[in-house]
């Protein structure tokens, strides 16, 4: 029941803190974006968090290079769990064209789990939205967190 | 008056205390959050995302940071929560049955208030960050700036109704005279104590403490979780009681002993205060932080005086 609770509460509220991972900075643009008069997420709950202390949803964008990865991995153990990860763009999935670099450190979900990933060079909003939207579906199907 | 320890532990604990204060200060929560996003042209929250906020925040992690005493850093916010509880049930019961009223109310409700930004400042400097260690020096500042003021302004309708100190009596003058308010001297007071609040509650213009985007969230950044739960429950309910404390000083309070509509239409007050509150929010830049002492050393405090002096002449 307490349990239940928790859930339901998780999906309704997800904070979300963003880290640019040596983004080229379009899809951080386009983060900002789902925030605007259009599309309005905070009607599903979602707010930008001040702290990473205060996020349950961590947005990575960008290929992930050497000299960032500890900072990447430093954020997300100061998350407080249970939190999400979504890796949003293509160089956050797979490196896109930067795969063959000489400092990039492999695609996101090598160093951290994640949760959604969210296509796109960059995504559109639409579809970021639609990635929470299975974030979240994701977190109700959860036997327990 | 006597009351039974039962209705004390009641009046503290159910109505109109904490669960009251809590339930009321989350839903103006989300009043603030829908009213901003309509002023956005933005759809906004469900009615009960404060409370899903809430409940998720209690099902999380907390950690303590590195270097902190876990007593204080931990104990703070517990302290403010319990402040707010008691300063709500003063002011609503002195309202509600202005017979229970206890003589010197008026002085604890002040000290009550100055609890929570004391509170704050030794939650944010205990958490052994310097980004919070900044905003609990400037919530340190602003305090020193509105209180001056807000001080005067109460000295005002003290003066102006003849030296009543319990918050039951000075309603009774407001009740067979007229509302605060409606006096020069009053309407004065009212303002600066006005701006003294939304400096207290650290919202646009006077968030300088908190500057989400400038020191990450300063005085709350280090708690996270069940803590940083109580943290906002103690904001939300500090957002009911300010709203009830500029009703019950300046308005006439939220409940007048007339018959009718006005029983109704006096819980509209505190509402109409919070609204404004939002409006001046919503349509005002970030101050720094001299610019907010300037603004109150000089101006707000201006105002207060003049209000006072007036409040001595008899206007």
């Amino acid at each position: 029941m307490l349990k239940k609770l928790k859930k339901a509460a998780l999906a309704r509220s997800l904070w979300i803190y963003h880290v640019a991972a040596s983004p080229c900075n379009n899809c951080d643009i386009e983060i900002l974006d789902l925030l605007t008069p259009r599309f309005d997420v905070e009607r599903f709950g979602l707010l930008l968090a001040a702290s990473p202390r205060h996020a349950d949803l961590l947005l990575v964008t960008g290929m992930v290079n050497k000299k960032v990865l500890d900072r990447v991995l430093r954020v997300y153990a100061q998350i407080p769990k249970p939190c999400v990860v979504a890796a949003v763009g293509s160089c956050a999935i797979s490196g896109d064209l930067f795969v063959d670099s000489y400092n990039f450190a492999g695609p996101l979900d090598k160093h951290i789990p994640v949760d959604v990933y969210i296509g796109g060079c960059p995504p559109k909003p639409e579809a970021m939205i639609l990635g929470v939207m299975r974030a979240i579906e994701k977190l109700k199907k959860l036997k327990d967190l | 008056m006597n009351m039974s320890v039962g209705w004390v532990f009641f009046y503290l604990l159910v109505f109109p205390g904490f669960l009251f204060t809590s339930v009321v200060g989350l839903l103006y929560t989300w009043v603030d959050r829908k009213v901003t996003a309509r002023i956005q042209f933005r759809v906004g929250p469900p009615l009960l995302q404060p409370f899903y906020d809430f409940f998720k925040l209690l099902g999380k992690d907390t950690f303590v940071p590195e270097g902190a005493p876990r007593s204080i850093f931990l104990g703070a916010p517990l302290i403010g929560l319990a402040s707010v509880s008691v300063l709500s049930t003063v002011l609503l019961v002195s309202n509600l049955f202005p017979g229970q009223a206890f003589a010197g109310d008026l002085i604890v409700v002040l000290y009550l208030f100055a609890f929570v930004p004391i509170v704050l400042i030794l939650g944010a400097s205990s958490s052994s960050n310097p980004i919070s260690a900044l905003g609990a020096s400037r919530e340190m500042s602003l305090y020193l700036a509105y209180e001056l003021p807000l001080l005067f302004a109460l000295a005002t309708i003290i003066v102006k109704s003849g030296g009543l100190l319990k918050i039951g009596d000075l309603l009774q003058w407001q009740w067979t005279n007229h509302p605060f308010l409606y006096s020069a001297s009053g309407a004065l007071a009212f303002v600066s104590a006005f701006l003294c609040m939304q400096a207290k509650l650290g919202f646009v213009p006077f968030d300088i403490a908190e500057a989400e985007q400038e020191i990450m969230g300063g005085i709350t950044l280090e708690y996270s979780g069940p803590v940083l739960a109580v943290l906002k429950l103690t904001k939300a309910m500090l957002y009911f009681t300010v709203s009830i404390f500029l009703t019950v000083f300046f308005w006439g309070g939220f409940r007048s002993p007339r018959e009718g509509w006005y029983h109704i239409l006096g819980w509209l007050k505190p509402l109409a205060i919070i609204v404004l509150i939002i409006l001046i929010k919503n349509t005002n830049p970030r101050l720094r932080i001299d610019q907010a002492l300037r603004f109150f050393w000089s101006i707000v405090l201006v105002l207060s005086i003049a209000g006072f002096i007036l409040a001595t002449v008899g206007l």
